[in-house]
């Protein structure tokens, strides 16, 4: 029931969204190329420099911090448990996109690993061989038709378009944890996605470092592999640029 | 002028007729040409050799394997068109470089881990190969490599790593570097050879 009710609320509020964002694209300028639309390119610059500094400052010493000081192990964990409260967002959502199985997957996977993976801090679901299985209201709403709409990069949490931060925000309040208004649990679900944040980001500290720092233009890097990488999860081949390998001339290379 | 266009065209549709047949990239090819790139690049990874000489490696790798003058072109975008030929040729040497380095950085991750060919998909006068990559402490990702016989063998022209397509990628960086240098492409070059 605490579920359910907010759930419409948090619905109509997305279609608000949705129906607003819809009145400003699909109209030809933005149009980058290469399958980018990006109308609001000078703002979004601008946050790009805000996040750049803010992970040359904060975000990447904090992330490389963690992954230097925690072991292996318990940085897995954390990942496990922070992933583990996001399976109630997965089973709603697969539940929305009419995926009867993934609801399922989902839910198999939060039951044996809130009980045999003690609180979520070992995947034990995939140590039984349950798929690993993920879905956001981005998705949701790709799956229900909505277009992608510009880009946009958000401060701090950085590339995403219209379509994604509308889905980001929805799946706040589509966390159950969310609504225990007073208990310290609801801090539990924030204070792990940043743990487990800041250690992916020390995980990976070389290929992100190679994107924000050592390529020509971080912004357009970052804006491209976002796209496509995103579409790709998707599976949006709509909007994927065909490269024919014969229609180049290559006289001279 | 009209009747020089058609000799051309004529000339041009001579040569093409008996090359046809030689259209023999096959399923089976296309997934050779990736399983034994894979090896190769398993096979430095495992030599433990210094980091240069393993750059050096990985560059003959890639000029082996892939369809380097097309990969170039691509690049370069249309500001190819207004290169000279000293140029492109310049250009050329330099992009393979940077690639075997920016790539090979990233096969540092793979110790340990392995490329397994899944699927072999014909589209249109190319092949995609699917194939799954496990590295340690990693989830599965896809890679696929797409492979044409444009330059008379199986070469690989594009790869997409979960979706992120190689040719875009390093053509949206060109174009940044030649942006930066207000359109000089020498400059741009020079830059690129700096690139570590």
């Amino acid at each position: 029931m605490s579920i359910f009710f907010p759930l419409w609320r948090v619905m109509f509020a997305a279609f608000m969204v949705i129906s607003l964002t819809a009145c400003t694209y699909n109209n030809s300028t933005g149009q980058v190329g290469e399958g980018v639309y990006d109308p609001y390119e000078e703002t979004n610059r601008n946050v790009h420099e805000f996040n750049r500094s803010l992970d040359r400052i904060i975000v990447r010493p904090a992330g490389v911090g963690v992954t230097t000081i925690l072991p292996d192990e318990v940085e897995d964990s954390v990942g496990n448990f922070a992933n583990n409260l996001g399976q109630p967002k997965v089973m709603v959502n697969s539940l929305l996109q009419g995926d009867f199985r993934g609801a399922g997957v989902s839910t198999v996977r939060f039951l044996t690993n809130s009980t045999l993976g003690i609180f979520g801090l070992f995947d034990v679901a995939s140590d039984f061989q349950v798929p690993q299985h993920d879905a956001d209201f981005g998705q949701t709403l790709y799956v229900w038709g909505v277009q992608e709409g510009a880009y946009i990069e958000v401060p701090v949490l950085g590339p995403s378009t219209q379509r994604d931060l509308t889905g980001t925000v929805v799946d706040l309040f589509l966390n159950p944890l969310s609504h225990y208004t007073d208990s310290p649990e609801k801090y539990y679900d924030p204070a792990a996605s940043v743990t487990s944040g800041l250690s992916a980001r020390g995980r990976y500290t070389d290929t992100i470092d190679s994107i924000l720092y050592e390529s020509a233009d971080s912004y357009a890097q970052a804006r491209l592999i976002y796209l496509q990488n995103r579409r790709f999860e998707l599976g949006d081949n709509d909007s994927e640029v065909e490269i024919d390998p014969f229609a180049l001339d290559t006289e001279g290379f | 002028m009209l009747d020089r266009r058609f000799f051309i065209a004529g000339l041009g549709s001579t040569l093409i007729v008996p090359a046809m047949p030689s259209f023999a990239i096959t399923q089976g090819g296309a997934s050779k040409l990736v399983n034994s790139l894979v090896n190769d690049i398993n096979g430095v990874i495992a030599s433990g050799k210094s980091e240069t000489t393993m750059y050096q490696e990985f560059e003959r790798i890639f000029a082996r394997y892939s369809d380097t003058s097309y990969i170039s072109a691509y690049a370069m975008g249309v500001d190819g068109r207004r290169a000279t030929s000293a140029q492109k040729r310049a250009f050329s040497n330099a992009f393979h470089t940077y690639i075997a380095r920016k790539y090979g950085k990233r096969f540092q991750e793979f110790i340990g881990g392995r490329l397994e060919v899944k699927k072999v998909q014909r589209v249109k006068t190319w092949y995609e190969v699917s194939t799954i990559a496990y590295l340690r402490n990693e989830s599965p990702f896809e890679v696929t490599f797409q492979v044409s016989d444009r330059a008379g063998k199986n070469l690989f022209f594009n790869m997409f790593i979960e979706g992120v397509n190689l040719l875009l990628t390093e053509r949206t960086e060109i174009g940044a570097l030649i942006d930066r240098n207000g359109g000089n492409i020498d400059a741009m070059i020079s830059d690129l050879r700096k690139t570590r």
